[in-house]
């Protein structure tokens, strides 16, 4: 499939059967090799992966939001400056995802239009709202860090584009783990209200952050297909439970309680053993009834199309110059 | 004017911390200069932080974020080293003054409008602070110096930045046009302010850059781009200024008190 030239167009390429080419896919897929955008692939898998890619970018995009809320309040110059660097290494990683995704031969703009008319889904996690500065804390550390422990193994996916820009993005995420887990602990170990403040926001985090990895193995019909594909490469469950055993401990160091009274150590099994979550509310939020969903597509909707006039200057622009430089060549 | 012949190496650029570190007390006069600088950096920071998550465009998201990092940098360089003289840190000064205490120009205090005066303002202080800046490299104060040849380098790519758009939006469609000459018209008015000399200034002799002794330069330089965007310089009103004596446009409250609010909420706490 020649991904490359439908780029320009609006539209997505058609993908023609290619029986040397399918066994080539298959023989990259079962020697766990990476494919690459000038070889053949299944229009299925392009599809699973354009709309994975996609709504990670669109992720990252809307994932501005909720931090950017800080950045004019944050109270030291010092944590304005950190904030302002990660939602701006956010900007950075929707723009490697939405080049990743091209590269598949969805236009940028395809996708731009999915994300504001509705149509295209980002995490959920980003339509909870931010009312205090330890929610900028809680993001970094439950928000990134669960985005880490599913990400990680993504830097090993089957297409080459999206696992180099995973390993990338990986390294600035668990900077930014490291960076909220370093504000709950100063708010932690702070005044009393400053306490309370981080106690407070990791609590309302803690489920909606669980529910990132998607839900329970049963009830996720994609997954395996995509484990198929050397695409992903751990079950939602064991994700989820892989998080449950780093947080933990961390809380203790924190010095901040998990509102989870069902969370134990399990001698048996390995792991901490933890409470059912509230599938109804995921879904709910999915649907697009959450906190904050409508607020979040209606900023971006905004921007998009307040954006619009400074778009086409600078096409017009480019127009101009380049009809210029023509009549020079001419001359 | 090459723009190369200006990239001055920063070599062991200072940062906020490490003046800290190293606690070199400024006099009062070249703290009360810093902070005058710093002050610029802090608010112009501040308007374009708000940008971040509304640009146009994701690139101009991360361009727009990237200015105000660099703005925010220096300003903390600034008041981290002003802080010094009066046993304070940045954020005693960010922070804990009111507003009569900020002496920041107040061009860079308007509020963001639409992309154009956005940049219109960036265009003016750009080019104002990339004049200061790689005369300040040479002042007889070390950390001036120092500060001032980190930060012109990337205020150098500031300007680069507000040229490109001050001519795509001039030159692209009828739309921008009207736009970009209506937000320069409203930002032109503070230019004046930017350039008068006072006591204190005059109080520093080489430890300081006249502000009336950058006009020259600022207006060629500026003028020449305008040229070629097919603009005029816009004239007529000129505003009364009196930002470095801490007098400030009615946009400048809301501004602050944003910005302090939760730092002053919890004033015994540290983050």
């Amino acid at each position: 499939m020649a991904a490359s030239a439908n780029m320009a167009r609006n539209t997505e390429p058609e993908t023609v059967e290619d029986p040397d080419g399918r066994a080539r896919f298959d023989e990259l897929i079962a020697a766990d090799q990476r494919v690459e955008p000038t070889d053949w692939m299944p229009e299925a898998y392009r599809k699973t992966l354009v709309r994975q890619v996609s709504q990670h970018a669109h992720s990252e995009i809307i994932g501005m939001q909720p931090e950017g809320n800080w950045i004019t309040r944050a109270p030291s110059l010092k944590r304005k400056a950190i904030l302002m660097a990660k939602v701006q290494d956010e900007a950075g990683h929707g723009l490697y995802l939405y080049s990743a995704a091209q590269t598949l031969g969805t236009p940028r703009d395809k996708m731009t239009e999915d994300l504001i008319s509705g149509k295209a889904k980002y995490s959920s996690i980003f339509n909870y709202p931010t009312p205090t500065w330890a929610d900028m804390g809680s993001i970094g550390w439950l928000v990134d860090g669960a985005a880490i422990c599913n990400q990680v193994p993504l830097c090993r996916a089957s297409y080459g584009p999206y696992a180099r820009a995973m390993v990338r993005i990986c390294k600035e995420e668990s900077f930014h783990q490291r960076q909220g887990f370093e504000i709950l602990l100063h708010l932690s170990r702070g005044t009393k209200e400053q306490h309370a403040m981080a106690q407070e926001s990791v609590n309302r985090w803690y489920a909606p952050a669980l529910m990132m990895f998607g839900p329970p193995d049963a009830d996720s019909p994609n997954s395996a297909q995509s484990m198929a594909w050397n695409i992903k490469r751990f079950s939602n469950d064991e994700l989820r439970q892989r998080f449950v055993d780093m947080i933990v401990p961390q809380s203790e160091v924190l010095g901040l309680t998990l509102p989870d009274p069902d969370i134990k150590w399990n001698e048996e099994r390995g792991h901490y053993d933890f409470g059912e979550l509230d599938w109804d509310e995921f879904y709910e939020v999915l649907k697009g009834r959450g906190p904050a969903n409508a607020i979040r597509l209606e900023r971006r909707r905004t921007a998009h199309e307040e954006g619009a006039w400074v778009r086409e200057a600078a096409a017009a622009y480019a127009e101009r110059r380049r009809q210029q430089s023509e009549k020079a060549q001419a001359a | 004017m090459s723009d190369q012949s200006f990239r001055i190496s920063a070599g062991e650029a200072l940062t906020a911390e490490k003046i800290t570190e190293a606690g070199e007390k400024p006099s009062e006069a070249v703290a009360t200069y810093a902070v005058r600088l710093g002050d610029d950096a802090l608010i112009l920071a501040q308007r374009l932080g708000w940008w971040i998550a509304r640009a146009p465009e994701l690139e101009e998201d991360v361009a727009l974020g990237n200015i105000a990092l660099d703005q925010l940098g220096h300003a903390r360089s600034f008041l981290s080293y002003a802080a010094l003289a009066w046993g304070k840190t940045e954020d005693d000064l960010a922070y804990f003054r009111d507003e009569p205490e900020f002496t920041n120009l107040q061009i860079v205090e308007q509020p963001n409008g639409d992309f154009a005066a956005t940049i219109a303002r960036q265009f003016i202080v750009s080019y104002y602070q990339f004049e200061l800046y790689r005369r300040l490299v040479d002042s007889t104060n070390a950390t001036l110096a120092a500060i001032a040849a980190k930060a012109v380098k990337e205020v150098d790519y500031h300007r680069d930045h507000a040229t490109q758009w001050v001519l795509r939006l001039a030159l692209g469609t009828e739309e921008s046009r009207r736009r970009m000459i209506a937000g320069l018209g409203v930002m032109w008015p503070y230019v004046d302010e930017m350039f008068r000399d006072d006591d204190l200034v005059e109080s520093l002799g080489d430890a300081a850059v006249l502000p009336s002794s950058l006009r020259e330069d600022f207006d060629a330089v500026t003028g020449a781009v305008l040229a070629e965007a097919e603009l005029e310089v816009p004239e007529g009103f000129v505003a009364r200024g009196g930002g470095r004596e801490g007098i400030h446009t009615e946009f400048f409250g809301p501004l602050i008190a944003e910005m302090q609010v939760l730092a002053r909420a919890h004033p015994e706490a540290t983050w």
